[in-house]
């Protein structure tokens, strides 16, 4: 038995819209989640000499307004308080520090980050020129290495599908961190950014596998049937496919599991991103070659 | 090649030795079965009498640190000076990070495209922020001041100053025309003393500024303020002068170190700074290994699950992989392309293992496709490779695409990942292409 997946390629779609059009609403009404990397702003780690107490947290902000820097967020465990504020420079860092021993005795400063709001728009726009300049490249490798693709079909179809694959894994990305954001407080970074860029290239990766059969089958049986050379591509990458995944998820499960605080929401985007990738090159990326060639068709007709 | 696998063979066999040796860590007095062993990866190259140490170089987020991005006010600099100021501000910040002592610190300086002039600064073990503050300071601008007759003196110039009635003027002779100085005493009282050396022009200055004020009064002046004018007795030749201004010898030895270390030639002011504390760093680490480790033990345990024989032999090959990108890691120390581990980095390396197993499952899918067909285990072979190949080819190149697009415009902890799994991805594919299919001809001969 045969399973047809180009058949039911509109339920598939329907599934891809399912996820990522909440994240698209989350984008709109929340946005994103920016770190300090991006906005500008401070981070400090201070560790009190004891459990962290209402009052402490009180004296902390109260300080820091005094400075007139604005505090975005305290978050507390244990004896460490975690300050989110403004850019805090070096001088005021030296005051509020002097300033808070006086009130709440000998604390450890664990850690000082700042960054100025010039490099914050800096890391941004790179973030973004990184992603449109991948995607060009991209696209322009596969009409190159495809092209000599036989009929009814073209290398540059193969390239933009590719493309509105690599779209759909980002945007299903962007819009479940949009909502994590909104919803837990899930930071945009740059190890976000880069997990992004993972999952474009393995993304891409998983999608040209497929092609690749699409254009091995072509050459060897013609273009009569399109849908059903389609199909069988898929099926007979499919063990592949799943194989390979599921190898990086295991290994991505281990470092969700084990890899400590730092990295765990890096894992988690790339997971997401990993299954997104696997599931948009079988069922989006090559069911969206036999819908443009229907297209195409029926326009004949 | 292709009818003698063999060489090969040999190939990767001598590669595997050097990696091992490059990857051991040096080691000394060991006892095992009565006799001593020691052991550095590093005697080669002495051997060879090159001056150099393999290391890991660790980034900041690992051992903890300093790291500072410094922009230069340019306001007053013409445009063709700017690039020559930074450099040598560059050179001064180096000298003041060298007072630190530590190892592998890392200055560098970079134009943005919006014509800002930075250096970007990484100390490793320094966590204070009042010492990283000392940095940037502005400290040890000395100049020299010749006296002037008061009728010869406009107040109101920038250049001219009244000292208690006496009026002095600003001179040519600055602290960037030394060449060195260093902490003495005084023959007679026995009191510490600073000794400067002028380089050429210096001395040249010194000597000119020395003639023309002969019996007159020379103010030395440190951060604008005079710290002594004693009177020129006789023109001095040969660029040597001595600072007594009421020192201890902490003052100046503090003084010295900050001369040699020279001043800043344009303002500098902190754009970002972070401070990581190792802690936090090395438990990360450990726990991101303990992952990495346990994500290789499930892939072989997968693999030969899935494929047993194969599955076997790709986990060899995956092994001799990360034996290949660590030796690659702990040579490129040793280049001026140094690679840093930092932590998004060792996720780069871990996710790339993953994704070299993705080369032999393509390879052994599509060789279980062509033995299904009933062909010979030597043709699945080839066909299963040359089939595979040009899937291989095509995915791993727009992975090392977006790696290089990822280093390109990536900042730190990006660039870091960026290179490591473009490596990553190059030894995958030769670990795939050449060790994977010259172990199964071997076997199938």
């Amino acid at each position: 038995m045969k399973i047809n997946i180009i058949g039911k390629k509109y339920w598939y779609f329907l599934i891809s819209l399912i996820v990522i059009i909440p994240g698209i609403i989350s984008l709109i009404l929340f946005g994103l989640n920016l770190s300090v990397e991006f906005t500008g702003g401070s981070n400090i780690t201070l560790a009190l000499p004891n459990k962290v107490s209402n009052a402490n947290v009180k004296t902390i902000s109260t300080v820091f307004l005094q400075n007139k820097i604005k505090i975005q967020d305290i978050t507390t465990s244990g004896s460490q308080v975690l300050i989110k504020s403004q850019p805090v420079d070096q001088n005021q860092d030296l005051r509020i520090t002097q300033e808070l021993k006086t009130k709440l005795g000998n604390f450890q400063q664990q850690s000082y980050e700042t960054i100025g709001p010039t490099i914050g728009a800096e890391t941004l726009q790179n973030a973004i020129y990184a992603l449109i300049v991948a995607s060009i490249l991209i696209v322009i490798y596969i009409t190159w290495s495809f092209r000599s693709v036989p009929k009814p079909t073209s290398s540059f179809r193969f390239g933009v599908c590719a493309i509105i694959a690599l779209i759909h894994d980002v945007l299903v990305l962007i819009g479940l961190f949009s909502i994590f954001g909104h919803f837990f407080g899930v930071e945009i970074d740059s190890l976000f950014v880069t997990a992004v860029l993972t999952v474009i290239g393995f993304s891409v990766h998983d999608t040209i596998v497929v092609f690749d059969r699409i254009r091995e089958n072509l050459r060897r049986v013609g273009g009569e049937n399109f849908s059903e050379v389609v199909n069988d591509s898929i099926l007979q990458t499919l063990d592949r496919s799943l194989n390979t995944s599921l190898t990086v998820i295991l290994v991505l499960f281990a470092l969700l599991i084990f890899g400590g605080d730092t990295i765990r929401w890096f894992v988690v985007a790339l997971l997401i991103g990993i299954i997104s990738g696997t599931y948009s090159s079988i069922f989006n990326a090559s069911p969206l070659l036999v819908v443009w060639q229907e297209i195409l068709q029926k326009r004949k007709k | 090649m292709r009818k003698n696998p063999r060489y090969l063979l040999w190939l990767i066999i001598g590669l595997t030795i050097a990696a091992v040796f490059i990857n051991l860590p040096k080691f000394s007095n060991v006892h095992l079965a009565g006799k001593t062993f020691n052991f550095d990866p590093n005697s080669i190259f002495a051997a060879l009498k090159i001056n150099q140490t393999l290391n890991f170089r660790e980034g900041l987020d690992l051992k903890g640190g300093t790291s500072l991005v410094l922009r230069a006010n340019m306001k007053n600099i013409a445009s063709d000076q700017k690039s020559s100021a930074l450099n040598s501000a560059k050179t001064v910040i180096e000298n003041r990070v060298n007072l630190f002592g530590v190892s592998e610190p890392l200055v560098q300086t970079a134009v943005t495209n919006n014509n800002d002039y930075r250096i970007n600064v990484e100390i490793p073990g320094v966590t204070d922020v009042n010492q990283v503050r000392n940095l940037i300071g502005t400290t040890a601008q000395l100049n020299f001041w010749e006296e002037i007759a008061s009728s010869a003196a406009k107040l109101n110039s920038v250049d001219v100053i009244n000292a208690g009635g006496t009026y002095f003027k600003k001179t040519d002779l600055t602290g960037s025309d030394l060449k060195q100085t260093s902490v003495g005493f005084d023959q007679n009282t026995g009191k510490p003393e600073v000794q400067l050396v002028f380089n050429s022009t210096g001395a040249k200055k010194f000597a000119d500024i020395t003639q023309r004020t002969v019996g007159k009064r020379l103010a030395i002046m440190l951060d604008n303020q005079i710290i002594e004018a004693p009177t020129v007795n006789q023109a001095i030749e040969g660029g040597n002068a001595v600072i007594t201004g009421g020192f201890t010898t902490d003052t100046a030895t503090q003084l010295s170190t900050e001369l040699n270390a020279g001043a800043l030639p344009v303002p500098l002011s902190i754009l970002s700074s972070s401070i990581i504390e190792p802690t936090l760093g090395s438990a990360s680490l450990a726990k991101s290994l303990f992952a990495g480790a346990l994500g290789f033990i499930i892939i072989v345990v997968f693999m030969t699950t899935l494929y047993k024989k194969l599955g076997a032999i790709a986990s060899v090959a995956l092994t001799l992989y990360t034996l290949f990108v660590l030796a690659i890691f702990k040579l490129s120390s040793i280049t001026p392309y140094g690679i840093t581990l930092t932590l998004s980095g060792i996720a780069g390396f871990i996710l790339s293992i993953g994704m070299a197993v993705d080369a032999n499952i393509l390879i052994f899918e599509r060789m279980k496709e062509e033995l299904r067909q009933g062909k010979s285990h030597e043709t699945a072979i080839e066909l299963g490779f040359s089939r595979a190949w040009t899937s291989i080819r095509d995915s791993n190149i727009s992975t090392l695409i977006t790696s290089f697009v990822l280093y390109e415009f990536g900042t730190g902890m990006v660039k870091g990942f960026a290179l490591v799994l473009a490596i990553g991805v190059l030894v995958s594919m030769f670990s795939a292409i050449v060790v994977t299919r010259t172990f199964l001809r071997l076997i199938y001969k």
